[in-house]
C-alpha cells in the first residue's frame, strides 16, 4: 500500500471534476489530487465534438475537446495532482479512499472529498425491450466514441431510440460519415433533447421524427435486421395497428442518464430518488460531512456551462470544509419539489442567505410561474416565459434566517399563468 | 408575397421559436426572441443559412486514429456535404495542435478546417 494524504481528492476528471479541483486550490486548498480511470482527462468532452460548449459561460462557442483542453492546461499550471488510469475502489467515513493504478494500491486520506463521478447511460435492460439478442445495439455514448475516438462506424441502416441530446447529435454524426438514419422514435409526445439540436441534427436532414412511439420488438439473428415500432397513448400503452417495421443494422439508446454514486451508496451517503444523485446542500455538501458532489453525478445536467459553475462552487466549499464543519448543523431546512417540478437541488439548506437552486421541469409549458412556498407563505413567486424539461431552470432565493429558527420544509412549485 | 415563419433559434440552449415576416428581400422580426443574438441568427437564417461544421480527419501515426476539426466559420448549409467530401479525402501526420489549421479554403468557400485537439505521436513501447 502506498500512502499519501491531500486536502482536497476529487474522484473524476470530467469537467465537474476538473473545474472543482481548479476552483479547490484557487479557493486556499493546498494539495489537490485528481482521480480519473480513464488515461485522458475531460471525461465524455473529447468524443463531443461538435460545437456549443461554454456559450453561456464565456459567450464563445466551443467543441468538446477544446473546452476540455481549456480545463486541462489551467490544472497543470496549478500543480493540482492528477493520477489517470486510477481507479476508486472505495473510502470510508474517515475519508480515507482506496484507489488502484499500475504502480500499485493506494491510500489516500483526504480531509474533503469531491465526488464527480459522472454518469451512465441507460441500456436496452432499463426498459425492457422485448425480442433477440444480436449485434449492433449500442448506446449512443458508447457509438459516438466509436466514431469520433477510434474511427469505428457501428453500423449503416440506423434507428436511434430515445431523444436526449446525445441521440441527437449522433443522428447528425452518423449522416456525416456516411449512414441512413431511418428515424428518431421517442416515447414521450415531445423530444427530450434541446430544441437547437432537433433544428440543426434532425430537420436540416430531413430525418424523421416518430414522437409518441416506442420500440416493440427487436428482430435479427446474427446482427440486427428490423425493429418494429408502434404508437402509444397517453398512458403509455401500445395502440395495436399501428406497428412498423423498420428494416435497419443498428438500433442507438439515447435514454438517459443514471447518475453513478455506488461509491457513496457504499458508504451510506443518502442519495435523492429523483436526481439519482447525493442530497446535497447549499454548500454541495452531501449528507457525510466532508464529502461534496458535483457535475453529473449529483444531477444529470442538460449543458457543461451550467454544470461547471455548480462544481466551482463545490470545490470551494470542499477547500473551506473545515470552517463549515464547525458550524452549527442542527436546524436544516428541506427543500421538496411540489406540483409541477420532477426535482430541485439543494435539497437541503442549512444557513439562511442567498442560495442558488436548480430546478427541472415536470412538463413543457410555455408561460408559468414558480412559486417557493414556506410555511404556506409565498416566499417567492417569479414568471417564467418557458419551462421546458430539456432545460434546467436555475434561480436564486434569499433564505431569511426566520425560516432556520424552527425546521420547516421549502417547497418549490410551478403553475400556469 | 409576404410569409410569416417560425425560426428556432440555434445560438444558445434555451431555442426560442422567433416569429418572422418575409417579404423578398425584407425580413421583419414580429417577436419571440429573447435576446438580440436572435435578431441576427433569424437574418442569416431566412437568407443564407449557415452551420458550424463538425467531423474527424485521419491521423497518421498518432496517439489516437483521428483528430476532431470544426469549421473556422459557419459553413453554408447547401456547401455541408461537398465540404466533407473533401475533408474525407485528407490525412494529416501527428503530432497536430489544437488550433492548427488542416485545410484551407475548403470547397472554395474561403473557410478552413482547424484541428479541436492536440494529438500526441504514438508512443512506441
Amino acid at each position: 500500500m502506498i500512502y499519501h494524504s491531500a486536502d482536497v481528492v476529487v474522484i473524476g476528471g470530467g469537467p465537474a471534476g476538473l473545474a472543482a479541483a481548479i476552483s479547490a486550490k484557487k479557493s486556499g486548498a493546498e494539495h489537490v489530487v485528481l482521480l480519473d480511470r480513464n488515461s485522458w482527462l475531460g471525461g465524455i468532452l473529447p468524443q463531443c465534438i461538435h460545437d456549443g460548449f461554454g456559450v453561456e459561460e464565456t459567450g464563445v462557442s466551443m467543441t468538446g475537446p477544446e473546452y476540455a483542453e481549456k480545463y486541462i492546461e489551467v490544472a497543470e499550471k496549478q500543480d493540482i495532482v492528477m493520477m489517470k488510469e486510477t481507479v476508486v475502489l472505495q473510502f470510508d467515513k474517515k475519508l480515507e479512499i482506496i484507489a488502484v493504478n499500475k504502480t500499485g494500491l493506494h491510500q489516500i486520506k483526504a480531509s474533503a472529498i469531491v465526488l464527480a463521478m459522472g454518469c451512465r447511460e441507460r441500456t436496452r435492460w432499463n426498459v425492457m425491450i422485448p425480442g433477440d439478442r444480436p449485434s449492433g445495439i449500442y448506446t449512443a455514448g458508447v457509438a459516438q466514441a466509436f466514431i469520433n475516438l477510434y474511427n469505428i462506424m457501428p453500423g449503416k441502416n440506423v434507428i436511434i431510440l430515445g431523444s436526449g441530446d446525445v441521440g441527437l447529435i449522433m443522428a447528425r454524426r452518423l449522416k456525416f460519415e456516411g449512414a441512413n438514419v431511418l428515424g428518431v422514435v421517442e416515447v414521450l409526445p415531445y423530444v427530450s433533447g434541446l430544441p437547437r439540436n432537433v433544428v440543426q441534427c434532425l430537420e436540416d436532414y430531413d430525418i424523421p421524427l416518430f414522437l409518441n412511439h416506442k420500440v416493440i420488438c427487436i428482430n435479427g439473428r446474427e446482427r440486427v435486421e428490423q425493429v418494429i415500432i408502434a404508437q402509444v397513448d397517453e398512458k403509455m400503452n401500445v395502440i395495436y395497428g399501428t406497428e412498423k417495421k423498420i428494416g435497419c443494422d443498428t438500433l442507438l439508446l439515447s435514454l438517459g442518464l443514471i447518475p453513478e454514486n455506488e461509491l457513496a451508496k457504499n458508504v451510506g451517503i443518502e442519495i435523492d430518488s429523483s436526481t439519482g444523485g447525493p442530497t446535497v446542500n447549499q454548500y454541495f455538501e452531501t449528507t457525510l460531512s466532508g464529502v461534496f458532489a458535483c457535475g453529473n453525478c449529483l444531477q444529470v445536467y442538460d449543458t457543461v456551462d451550467v454544470l461547471v459553475n455548480d462544481a466551482k462552487n463545490a470545490g470551494k466549499s470542499a477547500a473551506k470544509n473545515s470552517v463549515i464543519q464547525k458550524k452549527n448543523k442542527k436546524v436544516v431546512t428541506k427543500v421538496l419539489p411540489g406540483r409541477g417540478v420532477r426535482y430541485v437541488v439543494p435539497q437541503i439548506i442549512s444557513e439562511p442567505g442567498k442560495v442558488h437552486f436548480t430546478l427541472r421541469a415536470e412538463k413543457p409549458r410555455e408561460s408559468s410561474v414558480l412559486y417557493v412556498i414556506a410555511d404556506n407563505k409565498e416566499l417567492l413567486k417569479k414568471r417564467l416565459p418557458w419551462a421546458n424539461p430539456a432545460n434546467i431552470i436555475g434561480i436564486d432565493i434569499d433564505i431569511p434566517s426566520e425560516l432556520m429558527i424552527r425546521t420547516c420544509n421549502l417547497e418549490v412549485m410551478l403553475g400556469d399563468c | 408575397m409576404i410569409a410569416e415563419k417560425n425560426i428556432t433559434c440555434i445560438v444558445c440552449p434555451i431555442g426560442c421559436k422567433i416569429l418572422v415576416r418575409i417579404d423578398g428581400m425584407k425580413l421583419e422580426i414580429v417577436g419571440g426572441n429573447k435576446c438580440k443574438r436572435g435578431i441576427e441568427y433569424a437574418k442569416n437564417e431566412a437568407f443564407d443559412p449557415r452551420r458550424m461544421l463538425t467531423t474527424s480527419v485521419l491521423v497518421n501515426g498518432g496517439e489516437w486514429p483521428i483528430v476532431s476539426v470544426k469549421s473556422s466559420k459557419p459553413v453554408p448549409k447547401e456547401k455541408l456535404f461537398s465540404i466533407l467530401k473533401e475533408i474525407k479525402r485528407k490525412a494529416v501526420n501527428a503530432p497536430v495542435k489544437s488550433g492548427q489549421t488542416i485545410i484551407e479554403n475548403v470547397a472554395n468557400t474561403d473557410i478552413s478546417i482547424v484541428a479541436t485537439k492536440t494529438v500526441k505521436n504514438n508512443k512506441i513501447f
